[in-house]
């Protein structure tokens, strides 16, 4: 009785509770995305028109090309640097373990606070980076004005919060590396910046694809650093000409300010499906890559 | 690099990164413990003030934030939910990983293949049973949708199958322990330092938790990062205010994170976790 029945009752809170409210949600989300629904109540159904008007919503695909923006402004830089951290890490110097924490130390803070930090480090009056380009005789950039600086700024922050956590992915898969690979490089004359590119990078390939499909999913969702960086009441559009509004907070504004719930969850769907075109496109280029 | 092993070079790289990763930290820290006044000027202050006190005063006392609120509210579900994670994770992972039974590989690839898929596609749904259960504003909202984590069976999953040597189960099944007591005093203690380093994680993610209080809850019953967003929404911009609440935000984390860091590192580099 005992060992025919366990197992299912170890599992069964997990699928209980999952079920309601994680896979529930995630294919209801379809549904509701064929209707006309707002608050209270159920909705019409309306087939793909939800979809039909955001293919036809220029706020719609300005919150898609800010997403894909700072995709690649806060995912190329941080995945490089992490790269060039890991291979440090990993020349086998002594008192490395101070240095590992210390990278990490980022992704351990508060994220909305870290978002503080950066809005004031941004702040065209009173920011550092404005003080310092001011050193060199630049004249002072309202970085919430503009799409690209807005995007440098916002991208700043996922950067600085991620490499070092990146960093020690790789660090690990560099550890499992076998020594006599790059003893037989140095033999041939191989510099080290050639056994990098041809020993270390092709033998870590899972854990640089894990990392680029990991920070895909998590840039495409990225929400609370641009939503504190806006500050005031333009916040969830991303500044007052949406310069910098996401997907995500496009979704919730659709949602959650203006409580239409099936317009918001067909941009819920576009996220979703962006995804996991991107994980196929990353997906594709590594192999081809290989 | 490309020259021979050059300690002083890597060394210094490294140094620099790591106060790269301190700085803003550190800066967090320096504006909440002065005053506007300072905010702004160049040079930048780079040493603390004596504010610190009068800042929190203000911090607490400020009514569009409910910041104590949000402090005790993030403490309960964050503390619940690592609880409750860790438990059903730790329970669902070694009857995965140790026990057979029909249908177990099916349900497996469920929880693989939805991993994958970001849970704040569902919020709307979500949402509306929160409504339906009557949970709108209220602390179940952020607790209950979160007691169990795919992620967390998958990882304790993989623990256990390393972990807990089949001779320890048999030797625990002649000695007549039913499969729980298996559980509580074989398995789980086998599980210690993954189901740390789950907890830790599911804490820092319960704790940063941003979209989903602010989609379901309300600023007068907000959790700690809602009630910091609520801060900077005052047509002034009070950045030692907001700093002082940052600092306080950041501190259960960076507790943690003295404590842990070590095995932190080491479950990253064990695992690949993603917090």
């Amino acid at each position: 009785m005992d060992t025919k029945w366990s197992p299912y009752l170890f599992v069964a809170p997990f699928f209980v509770i999952f079920g309601i409210f994680g896979l529930f949600p995630l294919v209801y989300t379809a549904w509701v995305s064929l209707h006309q629904w707002s608050m209270g109540g159920s909705g019409t159904f309306i087939g793909f028109e939800n979809y039909l008007e955001l293919f036809d919503d220029p706020n719609f695909w300005n919150a898609t090309i800010n997403t894909l923006g700072m995709l690649v402004l806060a995912t190329v830089p941080q995945l490089l640097i992490a790269l060039v951290l890991a291979s440090l890490l990993n020349q086998g110097l002594r008192r490395l373990t101070f240095l590992r924490v210390g990278v990490l130390l980022p992704i351990v803070t508060s994220v909305a606070a870290i978002g503080i930090v950066f809005s004031q480090i941004y702040d065209r009056d009173a920011g550092m980076v404005n003080g310092m380009l001011g050193l060199i005789g630049v004249d002072a950039v309202d970085w919430r004005a503009d799409k690209w600086s807005s995007w440098i700024a916002i991208s700043t922050m996922v950067n600085w919060r991620w490499t070092g956590y990146n960093a020690l992915i790789y660090l690990a898969a560099m550890q499992s590396v076998p020594r006599d690979l790059y003893e037989a490089a140095t033999v041939d004359g191989a510099s080290r910046i050639r056994q990098f590119w041809s020993i270390t990078v092709p033998m870590i390939r899972p854990a640089i694809i894990f990392t680029v499909i990991i920070s895909t999913i998590a840039g495409m969702q990225l929400f609370t650093e641009p939503l504190i960086f806006g500050q005031g009441s333009y916040a969830i559009s991303g500044g007052s000409l949406r310069q910098f509004q996401t997907l995500s907070m496009y979704m919730f504004e659709k949602a959650f300010r203006d409580f239409d719930y099936g317009y918001g969850s067909a941009v819920a769907w576009m996220i979703f499906v962006l995804i996991m075109l991107l994980a196929l496109i990353n997906f594709l280029v590594m192999r081809k890559g290989k | 690099m490309a020259v021979r092993k050059s300690p002083v070079l890597i060394y210094g790289t490294l140094i620099v990164a790591v106060v790269l990763s301190a700085f803003p930290l550190y800066w967090l820290f320096v504006v909440a413990t002065r005053t506007n006044d300072v905010v702004g000027d160049w040079p930048p202050p780079l040493l603390p003030g004596g504010n610190l006190g009068d800042n929190i005063a203000r911090l607490f006392a400020a009514e569009q934030a409910n910041f104590l609120t949000g402090l005790i509210n993030s403490a309960i579900a964050s503390v619940v939910v690592t609880v409750s994670v860790v438990f059903f994770s730790s329970l669902a992972g070694f009857a995965f990983a140790k026990l057979k039974f029909r249908g177990r590989n099916a349900l497996l690839v469920i929880i693989l293949a939805t991993m994958m898929i970001p849970v704040q596609m569902g919020i709307i749904p979500l949402y509306m049973i929160m409504v339906e259960l009557g949970w709108q504003n209220e602390l179940e909202a952020v607790i209950v949708p979160f007691l169990v984590s795919a992620f967390g069976v998958f990882l304790m999953r993989q623990y256990a199958e390393r972990a807990v040597p089949d001779e320890l189960l048999e030797a625990a099944r002649v000695d007549g322990c039913s499969t729980f007591r298996i559980y509580w005093t074989v398995v789980l203690p086998a599980l210690r330092p993954g189901a740390a380093v789950l907890g830790l994680f599911t804490f820092m993610a319960t704790w940063n938790e941003f979209l989903w209080p602010l989609a379901v809850l309300e600023a007068d019953n907000p959790t700690v990062q809602f009630s910091l967003s609520q801060l900077s929404t005052t047509y002034y911009t009070d950045y030692t205010l907001m700093f002082t609440g940052a600092l306080i935000a950041t501190l259960p984390l960076l507790l943690v994170f003295v404590l842990f860091g070590k095995q932190i590192v080491g479950g990253i580099m064990e695992g690949a976790v993603k917090a």
